[in-house]
């Protein structure tokens, strides 16, 4: 059973509607083509107008739909199942929250790490919410260090409401896994995309967001605080989530034109949880595309541009 | 029939009457409450002399503590902030950066210098708790930049004394790419073989935990201190119970491995000095 958003139900009366049409027709024989036709038109119209003017909060709604595909299901269907999960950190545990391993793009061996959601409550529960420990970043880095070491691209796919702010993380220091993960990105000898599929909420997104190329898809977000938290703290209440969405410029859009990201994936319209094979896709495409400009580049040139880029983000006016 | 019945309406004492106390001129420590005079609680660098309680200090008390004979010079001034946002909560965020530094004389959280410190040059980038809860945007990003680009020029140990809330809300996006920019900076200053001292002191949390504060080559911490990434609030209602007593604190962050060491501020120069010669030779 699908999902539908608030804004999105006038897609679902339309889609009851063929529905409808399509049943009449399988019952009494009365040919209802036309209408069906003229239904998907006013379908495919609809969803247009509906999607062409979203609001911020409701692209955070969107990256956060039910239905969107996870990590897991975008590095399975890319890599045509050659994927095989790696676990651990070596130290600690394996967090469930952060996944990565091996996969093959097109015959090109590829290293993918990110955070990954459960599809029910039982596996949310599991997956912690895709909000990762201090492990989980320790697994990453593991997991970065030995593409560097076999000379594999390093492909990273966030999707968090944030780094786990438990008491366990706190001991086992989540700010210092996160801050060595942002540094020791930077130096990384080999390729790194990162792209934002959902939420990336502040520094449990940037503790694997470190990259050549940052992109991210289209119905995503990614902020220094999520839209609840920030009006919390600046509204004192929880009813401002929608203008502090607004304030905080958080749409894929506005992160491209502050530059604080490089690039937008397209999704489908309708969004990538009514197209997945279609968005998936469109983040493979954007994984090719990119490696064929990184790739051929020297290592070293290569992490000082990463470094740079980064160095030159901020605005600020000066005397 | 209340129990209590007044005698005489009104306050009977007169404001002309009234003895006051000149502000400042008593210290009272905020943990075993003993009074000192105001003077004397600078003279032992605003550390209780009964409890060794260490009192939050902004960085221009830093700077007076480490460099001799109080002699330094901040650079990288009247860099302040942009509002490319154009943020608005309650507040526009151009008005509430025009009140703070109209308020605090400063242009942002942090102020950047550099001296001798018992003789060897010495960078230090200081943060002001202050200016906006300490929090980092894109000029204590900047600032954090040109101070470790003067330590690279001169060839010289580098520190940065934190004490912030974390990245600061009003900068979004900006405010987040600034843990990438400064751990950026930090790699360039790591290739030139310089320290890297990270003084953190009460409070340090959020994304500055998140980013430099913990990249030390040494960590260092100054006693009682708060050091976390979620704030202590957040993670009690995270694990819906009450923490355990000192959580969070320097102490128990020494004690979980992510401190080098604890220095009493009265001894934090000497300290500092004595590990930087071993450094060099």
């Amino acid at each position: 059973m699908a999902n539908y958003l608030p804004f999105e139900e006038p897609i679902l009366q339309i889609e009851e509607e063929i529905k409808k049409a399509k049943e009449i027709e399988e019952n009494s024989g009365v040919d209802t083509s036309k209408m069906v036709k003229d239904l998907e038109k006013k379908l495919k119209d609809t969803t247009k107008d509906i999607f062409e003017k979203l609001t911020p909060w409701q692209r955070v709604q969107l990256s956060r739909h039910p239905d969107r595909p996870y990590t897991l299901e975008y590095i399975n269907t890319m890599t045509a199942n050659t994927f095989v999960e790696l676990h651990g950190d070596r130290g600690v545990k394996d967090d469930k929250a952060m996944i990565g391993g091996f996969g093959q793009l097109d015959g090109q061996t590829i290293m993918f790490v990110g955070q990954q959601k459960g599809i029910n409550t039982k596996m949310r529960q599991y997956r912690n919410f895709g909000m990762p420990n201090p492990e989980g970043y320790r697994k990453a880095l593991r997991l970065f260090r030995l593409a560097e070491k076999f000379n594999k691209p390093i492909v990273t796919l966030i999707d968090t409401p944030g780094a786990f702010p438990g008491l366990e993380a706190e001991e086992r220091g989540q700010g210092e896994a996160i801050a060595r993960n942002i540094y020791e990105m930077m130096t990384l000898k080999v390729p790194v995309i990162c792209i934002i599929l959902g939420e990336g909420a502040s520094g449990g997104a940037l503790g694997i967001g470190v990259g050549d190329k940052v992109m991210m898809m289209e119905n995503s977000w990614y902020s220094v605080i999520s839209p609840e938290n920030c009006s919390t703290i600046l509204w004192r209440s929880w009813d401002y989530k929608e203008k502090a969405a607004e304030a905080l410029k958080l749409t894929s859009t506005d992160m491209k034109e502050l530059k604080l990201v490089d690039e937008v994936i397209k999704e489908p319209v309708g969004g990538a949880h009514r197209h997945h094979e279609e968005a998936i896709m469109n983040v493979k495409k954007a994984i090719l595309k990119t490696l064929e400009k990184l790739s051929p580049m020297d290592p070293d040139d290569r992490c000082q541009k990463r470094v740079e880029k980064f160095c030159k983000m901020g605005v600020f006016n000066s005397k | 029939m209340g129990w209590f019945t007044r005698k005489k309406e009104g306050i009977v004492t007169s404001t002309a009457e009234k003895k006051e106390t000149p502000e400042g001129l008593w210290y009272k420590c905020p943990k075993c409450k003993s009074v000192v005079p105001a003077d004397e609680h600078a003279k032992e660098m605003f550390v209780c002399k009964t409890c060794e309680h260490h009192d939050r200090i902004g960085s221009l008390e830093y700077f007076q503590i480490l460099f001799d004979n109080g002699k330094y010079t901040e650079f990288a001034k009247g860099i302040y902030s942009g509002d490319p946002l154009e943020f608005e909560d309650t507040k526009k965020y151009v008005d509430r950066i025009k009140n703070e530094r109209t308020k605090t004389g400063m242009d942002d959280a942090i102020r950047v210098a550099h001296g001798k410190m018992n003789g060897e040059d010495f960078v230090v980038a200081a943060m002001d708790f202050k200016f906006i809860g300490g929090s980092m945007g894109s000029v204590v990003g900047e600032k954090i930049a040109r101070a470790i680009d003067k330590a690279i020029e001169l060839e010289c140990p580098f520190m940065i004394i934190s004490k912030s809330g974390g990245a600061r809300m009003m900068e979004a996006g900006l405010s987040l790419m600034q843990m990438a920019k400064t751990s950026a900076k930090l790699t360039q200053l790591s290739a030139a073989k310089l320290p890297f001292i990270s003084l953190l002191t009460d409070p340090t949390t959020g994304g500055v935990t998140a980013s430099f504060a913990m990249l030390g080559d040494l960590n260092i911490s100054e006693p009682g201190a708060l050091i976390g990434f979620a704030g202590p609030r957040v993670v009690k209602e995270t694990i819906g119970r009450d923490l355990p007593e000192g959580f969070q604190t320097a102490e128990f962050l020494l004690e979980h491995g992510f401190l080098d060491l604890i220095v009493n501020r009265k001894e934090l120069k000497t300290k500092l000095s004595h590990l930087l010669y071993m450094f060099k030779n």
